[in-house]
């Protein structure tokens, strides 16, 4: 075999030539009317209308605003975000920690005798279909409806935050419960114990480090999203950042995006190190 | 050597946390002016089961869902070519921000780590608003937010994959003199195309539901549709473009595990 074949620059050939060019090709024939479909014409970005406009935003960014009332705004606008995720996570966790727990599977009764009785299952499985439903509406939809119902501010934020991460954590929080080591919850049930009690000292010491550092990752995240929500009205820097946006104020927005950035890094390094305080 | 004081043990330690997350959460409600009375009011709630009232009954009308339907594959179209465009720019930025094997000077890592830092930790909705400015009001704006962010998130997760391999193949190449090109083409990436795809597919589940809501701001697809429609309060067609969205993220995560199957198999 290796005598057949050719010395020279075809023997040294790639030997998966063929494969990594037909799926190119098939990639290609699939793409293309993908690509018209987006609309996706990136050298739109270089006709010498939007040049001007974005060369002028640019230009503008490269000089961030520093004076003392505007970083004033800037920092007050911050912590406005910072508590709007805040306190919609500490809403979220009020709405999580009952409904998982009316779903963890571990802790049913009957379900110690080998299947769980048929009321108790249609209990739980109703309620992961609640913690589905108030996860799969991302939060910027609710707040939407909400900023329409209620009207703008910083509620129909909280409020948005605390509807979709209450679903998240929910279920993940079950998840969590279910699939850790369940040995000494059992245990306990079969001796006598009540469901709390089996709760408070067998299934939570085993995954309250992986709990918390579940809920510490749903902070950052939540900030990030609590800065979003900002853009369809609900406080906080992203309010700022798209009026600064709109008025084609480079300064104001690359000053707000660098905070933004910044606090970003930090929740970040916050909750690495915590969670690698709690592993 | 002194002991630590007892006010950092363990025990303490967990209870200077609690005291700090109380103190944080307290000082977060007290802040902000929220109206719950506004929120829980007789007409709010009135006005908010209205609401969820009209949603329950879509718009069937043909002529609206022959404008629906363009839209839905718009947003298919955003969140795909968005996911491709992140995963070649990952690719390209994770190889520099990788160190291959023990003699690898890495010289690019810190710069391009930081790089994929900063795009990754500004979400999708910032970036199509920002982008709005450059490529105006439409899809290409949304598709470029997409690609930006999921550049940042792949980027990192393939430098990781990448750092991760085993180390075998390519060393079997190098020793043998040849190129670190090749040698990522013929050992690195066939032992991580797997991973590399499960990670871009998991994005791209990520991406159709960024995609829905990227147009609430200007950039196309449903989510246009659907602010446009809740700022006149036409809930029917509001509660079509919704369902369509569902429809849409569910047929993507469909797609998206039957590929895993066909990946795994």
């Amino acid at each position: 075999m290796s005598a057949a074949m050719p010395a020279g620059p075809a023997g040294r050939r790639d030997p998966a030539w063929a494969g990594r060019v037909f799926w190119l090709l098939a990639a290609a024939v699939v793409l293309w009317p993908l690509l018209v479909l987006a609309e996706f014409k990136p050298w739109l970005l270089l006709s010498p209308a939007s040049l001007k406009s974005t060369l002028r935003f640019l230009a503008d960014f490269l000089t961030p605003r520093l004076d003392a009332e505007f970083l004033f705004l800037v920092a007050r606008e911050t912590w406005r975000t910072l508590a709007i995720a805040t306190a919609g996570l500490a809403l979220a966790w009020l709405i999580a920690v009952p409904l998982a727990l009316l779903s963890v599977r571990v802790l049913s009764l009957s379900g110690l005798a080998g299947r769980m009785g048929a009321a108790p299952a249609l209990l739980r499985f109703s309620v992961r279909a609640v913690l589905v439903v108030l996860r799969s509406v991302p939060e910027l939809i609710w707040a939407l409806v909400f900023v329409r119902v209620v009207g703008l501010g910083v509620t129909a934020g909280v409020l948005a935050i605390a509807l979709t991460y209450g679903g998240m954590l929910g279920k993940v929080y079950a998840e969590i419960l279910d699939s850790g080591d369940t040995q000494a919850t059992t245990a306990l049930l079969r001796n006598g114990a009540g469901r709390l009690q089996a709760f408070f000292y067998g299934l939570l010491p085993t995954s309250a480090a992986e709990l918390t550092s579940y809920t510490v990752y749903r902070w950052e995240c939540a900030i990030r999203s609590s800065a979003v929500l900002g853009f369809v009205g609900a406080g906080g820097l992203g309010q700022q950042i798209d009026s600064s946006m709109k008025m084609f104020n480079g300064g104001e927005v690359s000053t707000m995006l660098l905070v933004f950035v910044a606090l970003v890094a930090l929740a970040d390094r916050l909750s690495a190190w915590l969670r690698e305080a709690l592993g | 050597m002194t002991k630590p004081g007892p006010l950092f043990d363990a025990r303490c330690r967990a209870c200077w946390f609690l005291l700090a997350l109380a103190l944080l959460v307290g000082l977060s409600f007290w802040s902000l002016d929220l109206q719950w009375t506004r929120f829980f009011s007789a007409d709010a709630a009135a006005r908010m089961g209205r609401f969820l009232g009209e949603l329950l009954s879509p718009s069937t009308d043909l002529k609206f869902l022959g404008r629906l339907l363009p839209a839905a594959l718009e947003t298919l179209a955003m969140s795909v070519i968005g996911t491709l465009l992140a995963a070649v720019f990952g690719l390209l930025l994770a190889l520099p921000a990788s160190k291959t094997h023990a003699g690898d000077p890495a010289r690019w890592r810190g710069v391009c780590r930081l790089l994929l830092n900063v795009l990754r930790s500004v979400p999708e909705l910032m970036w199509a608003a920002l982008l709005l400015i450059a490529a105006g009001l439409g899809p290409l704006a949304g598709t470029l937010a997409l690609a930006i962010h999921t550049t940042g998130v792949l980027g990192r997760l393939f430098a990781e994959a990448i750092e991760n391999a085993p180390p075998g193949p390519g060393f079997a190449l190098r020793l043998r003199g040849i190129g670190e090109g090749r040698v990522f083409l013929h050992a690195g990436l066939p032992q991580l195309l797997p991973q590399l795809l499960s990670y871009t597919l998991y994005r791209w589940e990520n991406n159709i539901r960024a995609a829905a809501v990227l147009g609430v701001v200007g950039a196309g697809g449903l989510g246009q549709m659907l602010a446009f429609h809740l700022g006149l309060f036409q809930m029917p067609e509001t509660s079509s473009v919704l369902a369509a969205m569902m429809l849409l993220v569910l047929l993507v995560d469909v797609a998206s595990n039957a590929a895993r199957r066909v990946m795994s198999r």
